[in-house]
């Protein structure tokens, strides 16, 4: 297989079978106010891959749920193989050989792969014993004759994030699946496991299977589909052939709008504002972080931020850079080694004492750590603040609403409406209320964990425009992100953690996607800097 | 002190807290919380000395126990499953209710408001030979036997599927709500099981006559985190120690409530993760959207 949008095999199908795998047509879908779904239409061809785009919140899951039989539609009709099976339950889309691999892994973690492939169509024997000798061998034999290989003895939460997915897909492909609905596949793998991702995808075309790819990334999509359906805001707003387009029209086609999709240029190549203090900006000397387990899981790292600059760090997660965030902004006990911010010790400093000193956090996990999702959207902006926002301990709320006014301006928050529950608002839009609050402010330092995951393309290009006007205002920012491409756009210095450690830091100048990938997955080691 | 009387009795104490603590293990494992076990004891306790007493056969109030066991679990399970209401004030709800119900019914019944008249039993005689009430050998086999349906059946896997990862059961066409069903209904049927042993063996139902043993059960559940059989050997070792008290009864050694604590003591040692970490099933008490 050479890949590549210009051997995406045309001849191989299309003409010989005129009825669509899967034909779904003006299909509604309501939660409550919001439409996820406006009279929504997907055609996909058997043996093609089609890619379903669209902003976070354009309704692509909804609709391949509706498809797999987890929700059923308001309205319009569901066609697979020619076949009219609107509303079906998730049994008869699985008969029917519809296979989901969903974004969050549908694993149990407790139960080994072989348990977790057989759940719901268990071999027995003598009519109630689960025989798990032969699930074992099945699993086994599938996982030869596919190529993706696995132990089926091991346990879920053993796995790395790669090897779970190898597990979803067999489990689909178990099921007897022949339709193939991958969501956003590729979000937490590392390039050469996207890369064999890719080669198991064009492997189960070339058979016959049908696979629909959702995804956000646009040079995935060009890479690997051969028909693109795109959505906005519930809506179908085209089906393209990919050979006859290009990411920029796509990109417009998605927001309804030009973008730029290089994630902003520099300001000034390594310019940094006249003079700063040698120990301004962050520091972090010889840190070691000791995890649940009683592993280092950050073992003796030391870098160092200055005003001006923006430390990218790549690496795929799980390899401590969660750990050296909240070690960082003060969610996490610090074994040994130093922080400083600014020159001053911050190391046993509370998380409030830290912010007073003018560090401030966007964290990985908006709905866990950013937001209050009950909250109003003008409370949520006066978190971890609201001191300044009362009198004699009491709130202000004619200042918190004006602060919520002209934050909601300033950062473009939509809907723009101060009362309404943080829940109630889109991904991106609840990513931009944690980045008014925390770049709102004064602050010198800030650790942006993962600041645009899950976030339309609109708001990445927003974010991103913030990150660099910090910079160029002489901010220190630390950037982690699974996104290479966004570390490499954004940094001047770029660092890969391996297992706890910076495997590598170099100028971002002379980084690579290729050459940072070897780094991630450990075949490769530096010294970092 | 004759070992082999010890250990008899040790056993006749733990074969309620065998019945509910293999229940709760079933309703746990499935993501809902037990703290209706001793509701469970409770009901079946009075339904079985209802049922013995008005046919006169003991095998006739089993029965009826265990219905009584099955409705107070549906109640359960359709609150917090159907409704999706909070699995720990719905399960401090239906304990009161069980007390409330069952005090209720002694009056009407038997026009008492302590305790029932003598009923039929099964005879708790215990000789070197064994036991002649066929509950206590019930009682002894069943956490072998549902470690063997956890572990052994499709239903087992399903259990821990739906106890680990709801979605994960669902997207691959499992019914979490069927499966959670059935648990707590096994659940509701097992706990009775243990009030019925406990009401045949003294023949008679007396007001609140679990008397807490639910509550010791679900501490043996999580003492031996969330397995049938590590939860079965923390019954053994509580009832063991209920046995020492009333064995030491007299000599004033130790304090009786001390003994008492022992159970709850270790629970909560238990939860501290003392001794290894005691990871409940990942959904255990989570209502879903």
């Amino acid at each position: 297989m050479t890949g590549g949008p210009a051997s995406t095999g045309e001849s191989a199908r299309g003409q010989t079978s005129a009825v669509p795998a899967i034909r779904m047509e003006g299909i509604d879908k309501s939660f409550g106010a919001i439409r996820a779904n406006r009279g929504t239409s997907v055609e996909v061809m058997p043996g093609e891959i089609h890619a379903l785009v669209g902003e976070n919140g354009a309704g692509k899951s909804t609709l391949m749920r509706i498809l797999g039989g987890l929700m059923k539609p308001d309205a319009g009709h569901v066609e697979v193989n020619g076949r009219d099976v609107t509303g079906w339950s998730t049994n008869e889309a699985i008969a029917a050989g519809i296979g989901i691999v969903h974004q969050h892994f549908m694993l149990v973690p407790t139960l080994t792969v072989a348990e977790n492939l057989v759940l719901g169509c268990e071999p027995k024997t003598r009519g109630i014993v689960l025989d798990y000798k032969r699930a074992a061998e099945d699993v086994r034999k599938l996982s030869t004759e596919t190529g993706l290989v696995i132990a089926p003895d091991r346990l879920i939460s053993d796995l790395s994030v790669g090897e779970a997915q190898r597990v979803e897909i067999l489990k689909v492909l178990f099921r007897g699946a022949r339709i193939l609905v991958l969501d956003e596949p590729t979000a937490v793998l590392s390039p050469p496991e996207v890369r064999e991702l890719w080669t198991v995808l064009r492997r189960l075309r070339d058979k016959g299977d049908t696979i629909v790819l959702i995804t956000h990334r646009l040079d995935e999509v060009v890479e690997i589909s051969n028909t693109i359906t795109v959505m906005r805001a519930g809506q179908t707003v085209a089906r393209v052939k990919t050979s006859e387009t290009t990411p920029a029209e796509i990109a417009r086609l998605m927001v309804g709008r030009e973008v730029s999709l290089s994630a902003g240029k520099r300001v000034q190549p390594s310019g940094r504002p006249a003079g700063p203090q040698p120990d301004q900006g962050l520091e972090a000397r010889n840190l070691i972080v000791v995890g649940s387990r009683g592993i280092r899981v950050i073992d003796d790292v030391s870098f160092s931020v200055k005003p001006g600059e923006i430390l990218g760090i790549a690496g795929v997660e799980g390899n401590g850079q969660t750990e050296l965030i909240e070690a960082l902004a003060g969610l996490r006990p610090v074994f040994a080694g130093d922080i400083l911010i600014d020159g001053v010790d911050m190391t046993r400093r509370s998380v409030a004492q830290r912010h007073d000193a003018g560090l401030s956090h966007i964290p990985e996990d908006r709905q866990r750590r950013g937001l209050i999702l009950e909250y109003t959207v003008a409370n949520n902006l006066i978190l971890g603040v609201q001191k300044y926002f009362s009198r004699r301990g009491i709130i202000d709320r004619t200042r918190v609403m004006e602060n919520a006014i002209q934050e909601i301006s300033s950062f473009d928050i939509r809907p723009p409406n101060p009362v309404l529950a943080a829940r109630a608002l889109s991904g991106g839009n609840q990513q931009k209320i944690i980045v008014a609050r925390e770049m709102g402010r004064e602050f010198s330092v800030l650790l942006a964990s993962q600041p645009t995951r899950g976030v339309d393309v609109g708001a990445i290009e927003f974010i991103h425009q913030q990150l660099l006007d910090a910079r160029a205002q002489g901010k220190a920012i630390l950037l982690v992100s699974a996104e290479l491409n966004e570390v490499l756009a954004l940094s001047d210095r770029v660092a890969v953690m391996y297992r706890g450690k910076f495997a590598v830091m170099m100028p971002a100048a002379e980084a690579s996607e290729e050459v940072l990938g070897e780094y991630m997955i450990g075949t490769k080691k530096g010294n970092a800097a | 002190m004759n070992p082999i009387s010890f250990l008899t009795q040790m056993i006749r104490i733990a074969v309620p807290y065998l019945f509910a603590a293999s229940g709760g293990v079933v309703a746990e494992r499935a993501g809902i919380v037990s703290l209706t076990l001793e509701g469970f004891m409770l009901s079946g306790a009075f339904a079985a000395v209802l049922g013995t007493n008005y046919s006169g056969s003991p095998w006739v109030g089993v029965l009826c126990g265990i219905l009584g066991g099955l409705i107070f679990s549906l109640i359960h399970a359709v609150a917090t499953i159907r409704y999706r209401a909070d699995q720990v004030v719905v399960g401090v709800a239906i304990n009161l209710l069980a007390i409330g119900v069952t005090r209720f019914f002694l009056k009407l019944f038997f026009a008492s408001s302590s305790n029932s008249p003598r009923v039929a039993g099964f005879g708790g005689n215990i000789n070197v030979a064994g036991f002649d009430n066929p509950l206590l050998w019930l009682g002894i086999i069943v956490a072998p036997v549902m470690a063997f349906v956890i572990y052994k059946t499709p239903f087992g896997l399903r259990v821990r599927a739906v106890g680990e990862h709801p979605d994960a059961a669902e997207s691959v066409g499992v019914s979490v709500t069927r499966v959670r069903y059935v648990a707590v209904a096994i659940s509701g049927m097992l706990a009775a099981l243990g009030g019925v042993y406990l009401a045949l063996d003294q023949h008679q139902f007396t007001d609140q006559m679990t008397a807490g043993r639910g509550f010791i059960a679900i501490s043996a559940v999580i003492f031996g985190r969330w397995d049938p059989i590590r939860a079965a050997l923390a019954c053994l070792l509580f009832a063991a120690a209920e046995t020492l008290q009333i064995q030491l009864q007299g000599s004033h050694a130790i304090p009786s409530q001390f003994i008492e604590m022992i159970p709850y003591a270790l629970t909560i040692i238990a939860l501290a993760g003392v001794v290894g970490r005691a990871v409940p099933p990942a959904a255990l008490g989570k209502v879903e959207d």
